[in-house]
């Protein structure tokens, strides 16, 4: 009797979940859906399912792509560039700085890490105007080149993050290598490295989100008239014609949303790993 | 003494056979990371400390000014405007997001069906950036508002409750996560225990689950804290500050944010930037105090256990 009330209860909330979860991805639907309506039927009703007056294909996402003095696959093109040469140079840099500093235990390995520490308190706005004016000096305003400032603000919490990792690697591997006659090089990628897998992967996770989502970083450093990015485009949109044309920022918006959720589904555990090995660190 | 502390050191830390050919390539492990965080952070940060003394419109014009910055700062209505706007918010969304996050975590751990796709699905929101969600919510709330012929940038109440929902709807799914991974942390033969000892559902969670969930608390208030505090993409995409007020010949941006407001100070045909960087430096001892605050609470709880 009592086990029955509590199969009862059971069903209950999966259904109650079932309907929150419903709701929850409703805003996405909402934007799929309008992504196909008019302009004029987004504006009378956004919460109505696109009918065959309303509906007009893909007349959205083509206008959408070519509309403008921009295109938008050129943002798109240099959101996936940055974000992968970011993200690389990030994982190969911090990687190799975060082994020297917790196997050389001298006073500048300790110095670069405290600093490292240090800098992921600091938020952004503190250093935005300096650093745009530095990197517009240095050269570095090009999406090939935004790669360094990405490795300089975003190496604290990467150095961190490896260093409590190498940290619990067993000296006696490396000090294996040595005896075999690999140089520290060799034994970086050939030995070490291997083992980082894990860490890789989460430091690379937090690192993919926060520089394919980032407006702020990208919006002062790049030149603007010539690069931008996917979130610099949308709301560049919204600033121009995006009041004019709803039913084609929809189509941008779901066409920038889409390589994010198939990134997720795809990796859904790591990134969830990732993301809570970052959040301890705070 | 001193050989000892040498040779412990020499175990914990460096073997000999490893550490100097490591320590001799420095200029390939070390050096690009250090160049980039001279070039990204250490040098824009030593000169922004700097500069907030300063009156300028660009780094090149520089002029000493003392504390004149700071002062003006804090008389700034815009800014105090915002800090408090920023503080009451970051206080409402912890609370919502983590009474919210906590019982959805709960729910989810009590072996019920389906309970991965539900945090799937709880989770994606926060995969997607902050000016993509404020012009999704824009759109939404817009659409609600517009059949009482308001909308949400008309209304400082309409912008606060929509940040705050656009928040949560984000967020929520971040903290879940680490909820679930403190209450699957909790070692069940004390729960055991609670159920041989009679205790009744509400006394296992009130007596036995959420004093062990003391550490995933502290990580996710501060988080949620400083997440509050910093936030800009957001309120930028939501609302951009509107709407605005008149007070006293000064225009307040009644739902403009700190971040927001420092960066206002910047692009807005500033004639002296100084008082933008005064401000930043403000905010930054702000987020780092909350963030040194968060040290210590997690320092302490380790050491009760």
């Amino acid at each position: 009797m009592k086990l029955k009330k509590k199969d009862k209860n059971k069903t209950a909330l999966t259904v109650i979940f079932a309907i929150i979860a419903v709701v929850y991805l409703l805003p996405i639907f909402l934007v799929l859906m309008n992504s196909f309506k008019s302009n004029a039927a987004i504006n009378l009703n956004p919460f109505a399912i696109p009918d065959g007056e309303s509906f007009v294909g893909w007349a959205n996402y083509i206008k959408g792509m070519t509309f403008g003095n921009y295109p938008f696959f050129k943002s798109v093109l240099y959101s996936v560039i940055i974000t992968v040469m970011s993200v690389a140079l990030i994982l190969i840099c911090t990687s190799m700085a975060a082994w020297y500093i917790s196997r050389v235990g001298s006073t500048i390995s300790k110095t670069v890490y405290f600093l490292c520490v240090f800098s992921m308190v600091v938020p952004f706005q503190m250093v935005m105007f300096t650093l745009s004016r530095t990197a517009d000096s240095l050269g570095l305003n090009k999406p090939w080149t935004i790669p360094i400032i990405y490795l300089g603000f975003g190496a604290g919490l990467a150095v961190f993050m490896f260093v409590g990792f190498v940290k619990s690697i067993p000296l006696e591997i490396e000090e294996a290598a040595a005896i075999d006659g690999c140089g520290p090089v060799r034994t970086f990628f050939l030995v070490v490295l291997p083992m980082l897998k894990p860490t890789l992967i989460s430091v690379g996770v937090l690192e993919i989100m926060w520089v394919w989502n980032d407006y702020l970083l990208p919006y002062l450093v790049l030149d603007r008239t010539e690069y931008m990015t996917i979130p610099i485009h949308i709301q560049y949109l919204k600033g121009s014609f995006g009041s004019v044309d709803l039913g084609a920022t929809m189509a941008l918006i779901l066409l920038s949303i889409v390589p994010v959720i198939v990134f997720y589904l795809t990796c859904q555990k790591h990134i969830i790993k990732g993301v809570a090995a970052g959040a301890v660190k705070g | 003494m001193k050989i000892r502390k040498k040779s412990r050191d020499a175990a914990a830390l460096n073997s000999w056979l490893v550490r100097r050919p490591i320590q001799r390539m420095v200029w390939l492990f070390l050096l690009p990371t250090f160049a980039a965080f001279c070039i990204g952070f250490l040098y824009p940060f030593l000169q922004g400390i700097y500069l907030s003394f300063c009156k300028f419109r660009l780094t090149s014009d520089a002029q000493w000014a003392g504390l004149s910055n700071y002062k003006t700062a804090f008389t700034d209505p815009s800014f105090l405007h915002a800090f408090w706007y920023t503080a009451l918010f970051a206080v409402v969304s912890l609370l919502l997001i983590n009474v919210l996050a906590f019982t959805v975590a709960y729910a989810l751990t009590q072996k019920m069906r389906g309970a991965n796709l539900f945090r799937t699905v709880f989770f994606m929101p926060n995969l997607i950036g902050g000016i993509v969600l404020g012009y999704i919510w824009s759109m939404i709330f817009d659409g609600i508002l517009i059949r009482f012929n308001t909308s949400v940038v008309m209304e400082t109440e309409y912008g606060f409750w929509g940040l705050i929902i656009l928040l949560c709807w984000q967020q929520i799914g971040y903290m879940m996560i680490i909820y679930i991974a403190g209450l699957q942390a909790i070692p069940e033969d004390m729960m055991e225990a609670a159920r041989i000892d009679g205790a009744s559902s509400w006394d296992t969670l009130i007596h036995v689950t959420i004093p062990n969930m003391m550490p995933s608390f502290t990580i996710c208030t501060f988080l949620s804290l400083t997440n509050g505090f910093k936030l800009y993409d957001q309120n930028l995409a939501l609302t951009e500050g509107r709407p605005f007020i008149q007070e006293g010949g000064e225009i307040i941006k009644t739902t403009e944010m700190l971040a927001l407001n420092i960066v206002n100070a910047f692009t807005s045909q500033a004639t002296n930037r100084g008082v933008g960087q005064a401000k930043a430096v403000i905010f930054f001892v702000v987020v780092a105090a909350i963030s040194l605050l968060q040290l210590n609470a997690t320092r302490s709880k380790e050491v009760q256990q």
